[in-house]
């Protein structure tokens, strides 16, 4: 692999990197519109952790060197079901694993990064950041780094201070479902995918490939956990894509 | 605000399997020359990854299959949102206050 670095011309998108459009605080604006799915799947996720009986400090660390939402509940419900070390590590990895379709797929749109720079945007990737960066993609051929810093970093620190104060107020409430919160997760998913959809401009194969995962994520949930569903349901889906575009 | 040992260690040890999945593919293949079908199915992932994820917290509720109905009622205002406003924070909004008047509904 380190025979390809010098093929790949260094300053190939240096002339989009300079439009206005891809400074770091666009990338803050450009985060706003997830901020309240972040705030009250956070607020959740640092409520769960109070109940579970971990400490202020306890979620705080979480949120800062985990920072995946699911993990994060998970951890908090397995230790409070005693359970071990390995098990719960062994259950967080595969909660993530899906993170590797998304990086994956982020990784031509940085071709022109150092691997330190590239270490740094893929380590504060999420489903939500990931979401809006696609969206991005649809309108230019590459993302900034300093766009995609200021989308990641506004998420990270929303997503703490989310979790925090999840936290600090848990002890008042008992039950975030009551409010319709929980809710906001798929509801953020479905914006960023219909957004997506409508705005790649092949939406039948994409509604094909969408209707695909739905099916198959129902159906392999009979069989899988949750987590690795949605990642076969999305691998499955993405090949039945591309034997569409075969057809026609 | 104390932090327990053991509790370190096993937030350490989810952080370190969070980061790897997260930075691997990216460092890796941003450096590498995919090739074309490659780039279509990669191209593939967003569309199936959010409809999965849309699919198993719509339809796989704990208590299985289709059996949370407020969620799924709820849905369709959302969708109708996102497809006319195309805005994230409508979306969410939307959402939420739908399950919340289902609830009281319902």
């Amino acid at each position: 692999m380190e025979a390809h670095k010098n093929h790949i011309p260094a300053h190939a998108h240096a002339h989009e990197a300079a439009e206005p459009e891809d400074t770091f605080l666009q990338g803050v604006k450009d985060c706003i519109p997830t901020l309240l799915g972040y705030l009250s799947i956070g607020f959740a996720a640092g409520v769960v952790g109070h109940t579970s009986g971990l400490s202020v400090m306890e979620v705080t660390l979480m949120s800062l060197l985990i920072y995946a939402g699911s993990a994060q509940f998970i951890v908090a419900g397995m230790l409070a079901a005693q359970g071990s070390a390995i098990a719960i590590i062994a259950t967080v990895f595969i909660v993530n694993l899906r993170h590797v379709l998304l990086s994956a797929a982020l990784s031509p749109y940085f071709r022109q990064l150092t691997p330190l720079k590239t270490m740094i945007i893929g380590s504060l990737l999420t489903d939500e950041t990931f979401g809006v960066a696609v969206n991005q993609t649809a309108k230019k051929a590459a993302i900034s780094a300093k766009w995609m810093n200021g989308l990641n970093v506004t998420a990270y620190l929303n997503w703490i201070a989310a979790t925090v104060a999840g936290a600090f107020f848990g002890q008042w409430i008992t039950n975030p479902e009551k409010y319709g919160l929980h809710f906001a997760l798929p509801a953020m998913f479905i914006g960023l995918l219909v957004t997506q959809v409508m705005s790649r401009g092949k939406i039948r194969k994409d509604l094909f490939v969408a209707c695909s995962a739905v099916v198959l994520v129902i159906g392999a949930s009979f069989v899988l956990s949750g987590s690795v569903a949605v990642i076969a349901a999305t691998v499955i889906a993405a090949t039945l894509g591309l034997v569409v575009e075969k057809w026609k | 605000m104390e932090v327990r040992g053991g509790v370190l260690l096993i937030i350490i040890g989810a952080a370190l399997v969070t980061l790897i999945p997260r930075v691997v593919p990216l460092m890796v293949l941003s450096r590498m020359n995919i090739p074309d079908w490659a780039m279509r199915w990669l191209n593939y992932i967003p569309i199936a990854v959010m409809a999965a994820l849309v699919g198993e917290q719509l339809m796989t509720a704990d208590h299985g299959l289709f059996q949370n109905k407020v969620e799924l009622l709820a849905a369709l205002p959302t969708f109708a949102m996102a497809i006319f406003t195309r805005s994230l924070l409508g979306t969410v909004v939307v959402g939420i206050v739908s399950v919340m008047v289902l609830r009281l509904i319902l």
